[in-house]
């Protein structure tokens, strides 16, 4: 058979099979597209760009019941998930599940829609502010399902959670979609820097449309999204509040617990047997992990010791240590300040990384199992050190999953960092009200007034001895707390479950109720 | 053992977290405050707060003391009606100017601790000085009774008094400290210095502890637990010092043994007052790994 370049061409071939002759008609008739051609110089901002986001959400062929996803870089400064959802509902689409990586106060919006029926189910890190009290409420029929950033990224990848169509706000876009957290050129654009989790989605939604207010020209590049991964972009005037998207400066703190909070971990992690020239950590960019990561700076430099990378979100504080050479490398899957975006901008050995690089536990390789410290906190902890991040003291769901249960799980030394009594309340309880990560994963708890190891480590407990380091039992910090403020009196909860938190490999380990409505 | 009071931290009286956290950062005494950090509409309330903090918190080793507001004012004698009977290690009179002020608390504190059916000198005395006048009758205030434990100078008071203002070499404060500090040793009590205000001068800080070590004194008032550590530094004996101590007193003991009554270490003469900073050396040093453990 003559092929269209008049070559002849076998039907079929043994071993391979039957073979498709070349046309040299590929497109309209014609093998290069001339329209194109003409069309990228008449008109360069046309490509995959279209009009609207309805325009957009009709071409993805969204209908009832299908997945949708959004990414949460633009914090408490996002416009684009309601932005999203109000034409969604406009178009009278229903029943979605609303799939993103966290859900903030922002997002209180959100609640009219579960109402009128437009999402009739949740997965997210976390939820906060008003939603979070409406859900914990009893706001919905399908519980809202808690992913860890590991976990979700995991679900993601092996189909477990379809994504059909992602809605990815970025800081910067060429015409084709390769996009980025930040922008070469314009300064007055938004920046979030590391674009981590909306990557995920972008590599295995079925369609990609991304929003900016932001285009720029072809190439945009380096890219976090690849223009292979982007079906259609909506240029709109707004994505987001830039001073909810980032802080200007990670400060550290003043307050004079946090700080000694911090000091006896740096001493912890100090005399753990994991501070080694070449070790590697993630701080949180609480109060007192932040000032960890300053003590445990002028032991390093004492010590002479070098980490070979940090990881996670990251701050001013990290990039710093880094470019005084303290730190080799920084793997970057959300920058939590402006220092951080303009170091993952402007220098190549900050890398950014997405969720499954981070933490997902189907890949052994990943960041979160190479760590050897980790500092985290708890808004509860339990005597089996188990740990709670997403329920308050009164029930109500006001946190997120996080990377939580997944650096515990990855890191040599994962430390809490928490104060024995906030308020009234104190952080050790019998049972913690909601368990995200499990307290086999938890190995030091670090607070105010004594340092607990959990049992399960002897290796730690005798290394912590041998560099003399007051260590307790958690029993005897609970019964220091409950000396001064009492052990709470029970929450009283609903038979309906409001909430299923699932561990990164996508078991359950809680649900979270109903709160009892004060009767 | 010798009595550590290297750091005095302030705790207002009407806040109840700091209250709750007040010992956990390390101070060697925490001074909770009726008088200047509690405005008049407060002082019931913090009176009764404090009452019940000292009942119900266990401050482990933690010296603590409080200050009450002056006899002469509406809220000072209820002040030590309720805290003499929480059993607090001291209180501490604001504005003493005369050896009659702690006459009149002795007095004052002796009946109630019989009325309450307590042991007669349970409580002890500790006077800020925080004026001319006060300043110069530092020696008749210092030995006006037997429950004084140490004096104090309030320089924020003092420097009004005098008609100036503090400056950061601290000249205008160096003849009222002297004073303090003499009253305090000839009555053989502690002397403790005043606050350093501005949390955030590090440095300043520190110049100021390193001066008052010099003079003699036994520590300072802080008014914020970031300031501790710069206190306990300056005033911890290093390795070096407290081996150094033990050096000499070995080389004394030694010396006693054979019956010779000079002796000489690496050259240099050691006598008795060499001998008596060594003891001194050792002592604080132990106080420190006391007080740690």
């Amino acid at each position: 058979m003559q092929n269209g370049v008049k070559r002849e061409i076998p039907a079929e071939v043994a071993g391979i099979g039957p073979l498709k002759p070349y046309s040299n008609q590929l497109v309209g008739g014609q093998a290069k597209n001339t329209e194109r051609l003409k069309d990228r110089q008449l008109n360069p901002a046309k490509n995959k760009i279209i009009g609207s986001l309805e325009e957009a959400i009709r071409a993805t062929g969204l209908r009832d019941g299908m997945t949708i996803s959004f990414h949460h870089h633009f914090r408490n400064g996002d416009f684009v998930v309601n932005m999203v959802m109000d034409v969604i509902a406009s178009m009278g689409i229903k029943d979605l599940v609303l799939a993103p990586s966290s859900l903030i106060d922002i997002h209180a919006p959100l609640i009219k829609h579960i109402k009128n029926g437009v999402v009739r189910r949740i997965e997210t890190s976390g939820l906060r502010g008003e939603l979070a009290n409406e859900v914990s409420n009893g706001l919905m029929d399908i519980p809202v399902t808690i992913n860890s950033h590991g976990g979700r990224a995991r679900a993601i990848a092996s189909g477990e959670l379809p994504i059909d169509v992602a809605f990815l706000g970025v800081p910067s876009c060429d015409p084709y979609g390769n996009a980025n957290g930040y922008s070469r050129g314009n300064t007055a654009a938004s920046a979030c820097g590391s674009l981590g989790y909306a990557k995920v989605d972008a590599l295995y939604a079925k369609n990609v449309v991304l929003i900016t207010d932001n285009l720029v020209p072809y190439p945009n590049v380096p890219f976090a999204i690849p223009e292979s991964q982007v079906d259609y972009i909506v240029v709109v005037d707004c994505i987001g509040d830039p001073k909810g998207i980032v802080s200007g400066a990670t400060r550290y703190t003043t307050n004079p617990k946090e700080l000694l909070i911090a000091k006896r971990a740096a001493d912890v992690i100090e005399a753990s047997g994991y501070f080694y020239d070449g070790y590697s950590l993630q701080t949180g960019s609480g109060g007192s992990a932040l000032a960890t990561t300053r003590y445990l700076r002028e032991k390093m430099i004492a010590a002479d010791i070098k980490a070979s990378f940090a990881l996670g979100g990251i701050t001013q504080q990290i990039v710093e240590m880094h470019e005084e050479g303290l730190i080799h490398r920084i793997l970057d899957v959300q920058s939590f300040d402006l220092r951080a975006v303009e170091s993952l901008k402007d220098n190549r050995f900050h890398h950014q990384i997405d969720a499954e690089y981070y933490a997902s536990p189907d890949n052994e390789g990943c960041a979160a199992h190479q760590l050897d410290v980790v500092i985290l906190s708890a808004l509860e902890i339990d005597l089996d050190f188990n740990v709670n991040v997403i329920t308050g003291s009164d029930g109500v769901i006001r946190g997120a999953s996080g990377g939580h249960c997944d650096t515990a799980a990855g890191a040599s030394v994962t430390i809490i960092n928490a104060p024995l009594i906030r308020g009234r309340i104190p952080t050790i309880l019998s049972k913690v009200n909601t368990v995200v990560t499990p307290g086999s994963t938890i190995d030091i708890l670090v607070t105010d007034q004594g340092t607990a190891v959990n049992p399960l480590r002897t290796d730690l407990l005798a290394n912590l001895k041998a560099a003399n380091i007051p260590v307790c039992t958690i029993e005897e910090l609970k019964a220091k707390a409950d000396k001064i403020v009492g052990e709470p009196a029970p929450i009283q909860w609903e038979d309906k479950i409001v909430g299923v938190v699932k561990y990164r490999d996508g078991s359950v380990i809680d649900v979270i109720r109903q709160v009892k409505r004060n009767s | 053992m010798e009595k550590l009071r290297r750091t005095m931290l302030f705790v207002p009286g009407n806040n109840p977290g700091m209250l709750r956290d007040a010992h956990i950062y390390g101070a060697d005494s925490i001074m909770i405050d009726l008088e200047d950090s509690v405005s008049v509409n407060e002082k019931d309330a913090a009176r009764l707060l404090v009452y019940h903090a000292l009942k119900t918190m266990d401050y482990g080793k933690t010296e603590v003391l409080v200050r009450v507001n002056a006899l002469n004012t509406p809220y000072g004698r209820e002040d030590y009606e309720a805290i003499v009977r929480a059993k607090p290690d001291a209180i501490r009179m604001p504005k003493t100017e005369t050896a009659q002020d702690v006459v009149d608390a002795d007095a004052l504190m002796t009946k109630i601790e019989q009325d309450a059916g307590m042991e007669v000198g349970t409580v002890k005395l500790f006077a800020a000085i925080e004026s001319a006048k006060g300043v110069l009758n530092a020696q008749q205030i210092a030995t006006a009774s037997s429950r004084l434990i140490g004096i104090a100078l309030g320089a924020e008071d003092f420097v009004t008094d005098l008609k100036t203002n503090r400056s950061p070499e601290g000249i205008e404060l160096l003849t009222a400290r002297s004073l303090i500090l003499f009253a305090a040793r000839a009555a053989g009590i502690d002397a403790v210095d005043t606050v350093f205000s501005n949390v955030n001068d590090e440095e300043g800080f520190a110049n100021e502890v390193k001066l008052i070590k010099q003079l003699g004194f036994d520590g300072k008032s802080i008014i914020n637990p970031r300031q501790i550590e710069t206190v306990h530094r300056l005033y911890t004996p290093t390795p070096e010092e407290t081996a150094k101590a033990a050096r000499i007193l070995e080389a004394s003991e030694e010396a006693a043994k054979r019956g010779s009554g000079v002796v000489s270490l690496n050259g240099k003469m050691i006598d008795k007052p060499v001998v008596t900073r060594a003891q001194r050396v050792l002592a604080l040093a132990d106080a420190v790994k006391a007080r740690v453990e």
